[in-house]
């Protein structure tokens, strides 16, 4: 049995250890705010928190994610409206979305240990989350709105 | 002509909408369906399960309902149509909510693609809204007894001028709903000047829930008791299963069982592609089992398709003469004389869609009916195509438009909402259809490979007195023909027949090409080839004779007038030319916007940096677009900066606008730098975002600047617009970094290290 907590609560899965905690998250849980993109790691757009670190949970296992402290966006979202996300309202960032939530995460992730990010510090963060719609521009823009508002 | 109903007593909006409520519709199919729809909902003992082709309901509590029927796949037009109407209306946009249409073929063509929602529906919303607001207006004057040119609309309320008496729409809705339809001589417009949302911004309606995680995308499609699948397809198109060992795949956990689908019968159209599918009861379970099965394929014909050579037979193709589609003047005449003639040859690869969310549907197939939720761009097709393929009536397929994860035309082809339907069926669940990234970039229907072949006679200034231009490709209704080789009219008018250059013997060719892979629609579809072409020759032209780009297109351009197309079968994307001519003028005030924005004048080329531009129309928009691009010494390219300058005539939400165009740059940025899927033995070679792969935050341009032209002319496209003058744009700007001409894609391929002096 694994144990592991998502969003605050306790959880328990007893299924094959392999699975990756995104289809956890999504199939078990119901919890589709994170999304399938790559299966590999590749794109960013499953995108969660474990201990408060931007985690790409398609190729994270179950049996690594034991007693692991989950966020989803569902979970940021839960507390209000998060500067990221007001940021991200405010300048229009999404196209289609489906990358959202998983550039939001990383965002947030970034801006908990760099609250002053410059461009390259962007650049690097951010690099393992595509966004076929192309909004980097504003993406960058976002980021950069949130860290001034919190500074 | 479309006719405007009030349809608030029929019986199949009964449960719909409230008691009393005010619901207007409009008939874009004969007004005869409308009522046969009518009369089949109140002889169905289950009650009406169809939506009505409804637009605009406003309920006695106030809030107006719209339906937006077109898909929601990133670029607004789920708010920017209903914003439209509501403008026409003067409603509080806080008190619209919209509704998503189910697939329904009263409402005309549901099918998003083409960037023409907004040309297609402006007047229609329009009138909607203004149909709305006076029969409002006419029973508020009832209830007062006064005339009702003494009523005003002012945002959701009627109000009597002379006294300031007031009512809501809430309260008018019962009484307006016994009204009669006033007819269109009696609609009065709003002038642009009153426009209370039109060419402002206004957030999208599912912006906030986007940034919070919650909307329901086809992925998030959710129905109790369904099951998990996930489908091995034939490698090469046209293959079929010769054996299957599934035990390995059966013992995986989870796995429910497998299920064979059909092999199509060509042509291979929107069917699905046949293989195995493995049920399972969650995505992973079923993705572990598919690893474990034991197919052995029986190939077909297609299996002798290699890229490669492919791509040496179009070229060979192209260099020999083909079907002419618009000729002018005598081209041989001048080629014949010698003189100054340039020659150039110019290929895109197969090109993949790769939205972020790959293809994905659920379905319930129950009785002789079924039910679908699945993001596509065309629900129609999606009902369709499933019925026509498990012989069941169309109207018995329900599906549910979620909103759409990207789809850039690959959602326009329903083949996995058929595969959920059959899955469905065969194992008597609910079932939902999960394409891994894999089964996205190996089985799509591929933006066409192309070759190119240009041919000018220069005078003495460098201007061409003969253009030759002659394109190859593999044409999209090889889907639904199987000896299509030729372009049809539509795809040769996208950058190829409607070249707009004043030059006097003009020809232009197609050559024959058959295809072994499914093509489709893709983002600007044939422009992107064509556009890469003209305006990549266009700029060897204006090297070749020492002349400033700017200067030289412009020159090509000629004066400010209509080309006229007399003679060239031009559909000009189905819009008519009256209204929308190809009108030279626009296209030079673009290009001089764009220019002049970006500080052309005072560019510095050269030392690993440059600076190109490109003009294109398509999709009835005139887009011009500057791209500045660094070098590096290892051939990496940087792209800091882009202008583009816009001419989509009348522009509905200038933010979602921009917004498109910043994207099409990244979409470009895509195509040029690493585009390429390539094929062997028959089989695509690209899997995931390892060899597909697309702009990342560093490499996409770092600034786009967007650059609206006001214009009061009628509305244009602005989905696709933007990445055609995009990818020319970037290759001349290389050029001018590196003295290195771009003729072949993806430039990944280019060695760009080996700078020369430009």
């Amino acid at each position: 049995m694994i144990r592991l907590k998502v969003n605050g609560s306790e959880k328990a899965f007893d299924g094959d250890p392999q699975m990756p905690l995104l289809w956890y998250l999504r199939d078990e849980l119901g919890l589709y705010g994170a999304k399938y993109g790559c299966g590999v790691g590749l794109c960013g757009a499953c995108t969660v928190h474990i201990g408060g670190r931007a985690t790409r949970s398609c190729i994270t296992t179950m049996s690594a994610a034991s007693g692991a402290e989950v966020t989803t966006i569902e979970g940021i979202s839960q507390k209000g409206l998060h500067p990221v996300q007001k940021s991200w309202i405010r300048l229009n960032v999404p196209q289609c979305g489906y990358c959202q939530a998983g550039q939001i995460m990383q965002a947030i992730a970034l801006l908990d240990s760099n609250r002053r990010p410059t461009d390259d510090d962007i650049d690097k963060a951010m690099a393992g989350n595509i966004c076929r719609c192309g909004t980097y521009q504003r993406i960058r823009a976002a980021i950069k709105a949130a860290a001034e508002e919190r500074a | 002509m479309n006719t405007i109903s009030n349809v608030s007593r029929r019986a199949f909006l009964r449960g719909v909408f409230s008691a009393g409520a005010l619901v207007l519709g409009v008939s874009l199919a004969p007004e005869t369906l409308l009522a046969e729809a009518d009369n089949r909902s109140k002889g169905d003992p289950r009650g009406a399960v169809f939506q009505p082709n409804v637009f605009v309901a406003i309920e006695p509590d106030g809030t107006v309902r719209i339906v937006a029927h077109r898909s929601e796949m990133g670029t607004g037009i789920r708010t920017s149509l209903p914003l439209v109407l509501a403008d026409e209306l003067d409603a509080d946009w806080d008190r619209v909510k919209i509704d998503q249409a189910i697939g329904d073929p009263r409402y005309g063509s549901q099918d998003t693609d083409g960037s023409r929602s907004i040309r297609g529906f402006f007047d229609t919303m329009r009138e909607c809204g203004a149909t709305a607001r006076i029969m409002l207006l006419t029973a508020a004057a009832r209830q007062w007894n006064v005339p009702q040119s003494e009523c005003e609309a002012r945002l959701h309320t009627i109000v009597h001028l002379p006294t300031g008496r007031k009512l809501g729409y809430g309260e008018l809705a019962t009484a307006a709903s016994s009204l009669p339809v006033p007819p269109r001589s009696d609609l009065r417009f709003k002038p642009s000047a009153k426009w209370r949302y039109i060419g402002k911004w206004i957030p999208g309606y599912d912006l906030r829930d986007i940034c919070e995680g919650k909307p329901v995308f086809g992925m998030d499609a959710r129905v109790d008791g369904m099951l998990y699948a996930s489908v091995e397809h034939p490698p090469v198109l046209g293959g079929r299963v010769k054996s299957v060992d599934d035990k390995a795949a059966l013992s995986v956990p989870g796995v429910r069982k497998t299920v064979a689908i059909a092999p199509f019968t060509p042509p291979c159209g929107f069917q699905p592609l046949g293989g195995i599918a493995v049920v399972a009861d969650n995505t992973w379970a079923a993705f572990q089992g598919r690893q474990k099965l034991n197919i052995e394929w029986d190939n077909g014909p297609n299996e002798s398709y290699d890229s490669e050579k492919y791509k040496q037979e179009l070229r060979a193709t192209s260099r020999q003469p083909g079907k002419v589609m618009r000729s002018a003047g005598d081209v041989d005449a001048v080629f014949a004389k010698g003189g100054r003639i340039v020659e150039a040859e110019y290929y895109v690869p197969l090109l993949a869609h790769a939205s972020m969310e790959p293809p994905v549907a659920v379905a319930d197939f129950r009785g002789d009916r079924v039910t679908v939720w699945t993001p596509t761009q065309d629900p129609q097709a999606v009902q369709e195509t499933i019925a026509g393929l498990m012989g069941i009536n169309p109207e018995n397929v329900t599906c549910h438009v979620t909103l759409l994860g990207g789809a850039f035309g690959r959602k326009s082809k329903p083949d996995y909402a058929v595969e959920a339907a059959m899955l469905s069926k065969a194992v008597g669940r609910p079932v939902k259809v999960v394409w891994s990234r894999e089964d996205d970039i190996r089985f799509d229907y591929y933006n066409s490979v192309a070759a190119m072949y240009l041919k000018a006679a220069l005078d003495g200034k460098g201007r061409p007195i003969a253009w030759l231009q002659r394109s190859t490709f593999p044409p999209i209704s090889s889907l639904f023909e199987i000896d299509a080789v030729y372009g049809g009219p539509g795809h040769l008018g996208q950058g190829w027949t409607d070249i707009p250059f004043d030059i006097a013997n003009l020809r232009v060719e197609n050559g024959a090409a058959r295809a072994h892979i499914r093509i489709g629609w893709l983002r600007s579809v044939a422009n992107i080839y064509h556009a890469f072409a003209v305006q990549s020759f266009a700029d060897e032209l204006a090297h070749a004779s020492g002349r400033d780009p700017l200067e030289y297109v412009l020159d090509l351009i000629g004066p400010p007038r209509i080309v006229n197309l007399e003679g060239v079968r031009y559909p000009n994307y189905g819009a008519s030319y009256q209204q929308y001519p190809i009108d030279t003028g626009r296209l030079r005030r673009v290009l001089e916007i764009a220019a002049e924005k970006s500080g052309w004048a005072r560019r510095k080329n050269g030392g690993g940096t440059g600076w190109g531009l490109a003009v294109h129309r398509s999709f009835v928009t005139y887009v011009a677009t500057v791209v500045q691009v660094e070098v590096d010494d290892k051939g990496q390219i940087r792209i800091p900066r882009v202008d583009t300058a816009v001419d989509a005539g009348t522009v509905v939400d200038p933010q979602f606008v921009k917004a498109q165009f910043e994207g099409a740059a990244v979409f470009g940025t895509a195509v040029a730098r690493t585009g390429e899927i390539s094929v062997s033995k028959g089989a695509v070679e690209q899997a995931n975002f390892f060899d597909y792969p697309l702009p990342r935050i560093a490499e996409a341009p770092y600034q786009t600047n967007v650059y609206i032209v006001e214009s009061e002319a009628p509305p244009g496209g602005v989905g696709e617009p933007g990445v055609p003058p995009f990818v020319p744009a970037l290759c001349n700007a290389v050029y001018a970094a590196t003295g290195i001409r771009v003729r072949d894609l993806p430039l990944a391929k280019v060695n760009l290290a080996s700078r020369k002096a430009a």
